[in-house]
């Protein structure tokens, strides 16, 4: 096997042959002044401080946007490939993992909404708080893998959504209010994408929770 | 937080090797979960590769490679987990997790 | 402190070696995981270089994608991955003991 391994198949060949072929490439690439100019020079109509959010969530918001509808079709897609198996986790016995988890869950939920505030002077935004909540409610549904108290479907459904919408509202708004598709009027800015972003933590969080329960809810019928 | 000329250069060097090493094990190895692991190596490479260039730019940081590559991670989270429970069906359907053998073991 | 006692040099030299030795570390967990056998095994190596992955990129000046990656590529992939890995020993388990009964 170990011998295999080493034998010169073509895929080794053609893998080094790119290998090599990309270093050279990406040894000569020409310096070039990037974006970083642009984006210093608009950052006065941002409406945040920080370069990474004012991007994310002003200047490319389309792509932002895109992307949080494609979380939410993540969710769609598994749910439409069946219904979810239980975890295949014991419940964890002794006082030891519950103990810890109250007083971890509220830490955690402290930092994730920290995480987001903070994005609009400095590291970090709705995708970091997102993330540690949804890892917090990960933790969660680990811990009690036979009684996982979900909310009801419909909540679920709206908590996942919530993103989405109210980022396609704020940038309809801004549409008619004629600031162009996801423009914000300057004066606002700084209110509306902590809005935004604030939903959209809470619908990553949610969803990244139902992507790791997977499949739709055994106990819910979904065929009205 | 400054980065000298350097160090990109070695993050450079690292992403297209983390690419290629991603793409010899996509093509080689049978086993789905394998498969999956590889495309996420292979996205590895390709961030650190945006996050080279934008640290080489001449004008200082680039904020914007930064924030594709925060869109790239999410979004290949959730591709992961609709990859990992395709791979699931195709265990329950075929009762094999891994391609079948017509070329070589492993 | 010390650091503010050395020679810039130095300092420099440190840091080149110090990503010297992040990369190929990085290419060694890669390279471990997707040749092993032991599926578990590569998963766990996985979270690793998702850890890893987030110390290179606060190297590269990027923070946010390293607090992205901390909390999203190692945290919740590797839940992901896990989940996944223990139901398809599930299924394995399921199979082999309708396998036997028939």
């Amino acid at each position: 096997m170990i011998r295999r391994r080493f034998a010169l198949s073509p895929a080794l060949l053609m893998s080094l042959a790119l290998a090599g072929l990309l270093i050279v490439v990406v040894l000569d690439l020409p310096p070039q002044p990037g974006l970083a100019g642009p984006v210093a020079q608009a950052m006065d109509q941002a409406g945040v401080g920080h370069p990474v959010t004012a991007v994310l969530l002003n200047f490319r918001g389309y792509d932002t946007f895109l992307e949080l509808a494609v979380l939410m079709l993540a969710v769609l897609s598994i749910w439409s490939l069946g219904r979810r198996d239980p975890i295949p986790a014991r419940p964890v016995q002794g006082p030891v993992m519950h103990g810890t988890l109250r007083h971890l869950i509220p830490v955690a939920v402290v930092t994730g909404g920290y995480l987001v505030w903070v994005g609009s002077s400095d590291s970090g935004g709705a995708f970091q708080g997102g993330a540690v909540l949804g890892a917090a409610g990960v933790m969660l549904m680990l811990s009690l893998p036979r009684e996982m108290p979900m909310p009801p479907a419909l909540l679920q459904r709206l908590g996942l959504s919530l993103g989405v919408f109210a980022f396609l509202a704020v940038g309809t708004a801004g549409l008619l209010a004629g600031h162009g598709f996801m423009g914000y009027p300057p004066a606002w800015a700084y209110h509306l994408i902590l809005g935004i972003e604030l939903a959209a933590a809470v619908s990553i969080a949610l969803t990244l929770v139902l992507l790791f329960l997977g499949g739709r809810s055994r106990k819910v019928r979904h065929d009205r | 937080m400054t980065v000298d000329v350097i160090s990109p250069q070695i993050y450079l060097l690292c992403g297209v090797l983390l690419f290629v090493l991603g793409l010899h094990a996509l093509v080689v190895r049978r086993h789905l979960l394998l498969k999956i692991l590889a495309v996420n190596i292979m996205g590895s490479g390709v961030f650190m590769l945006l996050l080279g260039v934008a640290a080489r730019g001449e004008g200082g940081i680039d904020p914007v490679p930064h924030a594709l590559v925060i869109t790239g991670i999410v979004v290949a989270v959730s591709a992961t987990a609709v990859a990992l429970v395709l791979m699931l069906k195709v265990k329950a359907a075929t009762g094999l997790a891994r391609l079948p053998l017509s070329g070589p073991e492993d | 402190m010390q650091n503010h006692a050395m020679p810039d040099e130095i300092t420099t030299w440190l840091l080149i070696g110090f990503d010297v030795l992040l990369a190929l570390t990085l290419l060694g967990v890669a390279w471990r995981l997707l040749a092993g056998r032991d599926l578990f095994r590569s998963v766990v190596l996985f979270i690793a270089f998702g850890l890893l992955l987030s110390l290179a990129w606060v190297r590269l000046a990027a923070p946010d994608v390293a607090l992205a990656e901390a909390a999203i590529g190692a945290g919740v992939t590797g839940a992901l991955l896990l989940v996944a890995l223990g139901r398809l020993r599930r299924l394995e388990n399921r199979s082999r003991r309708e396998g036997k009964n028939t």
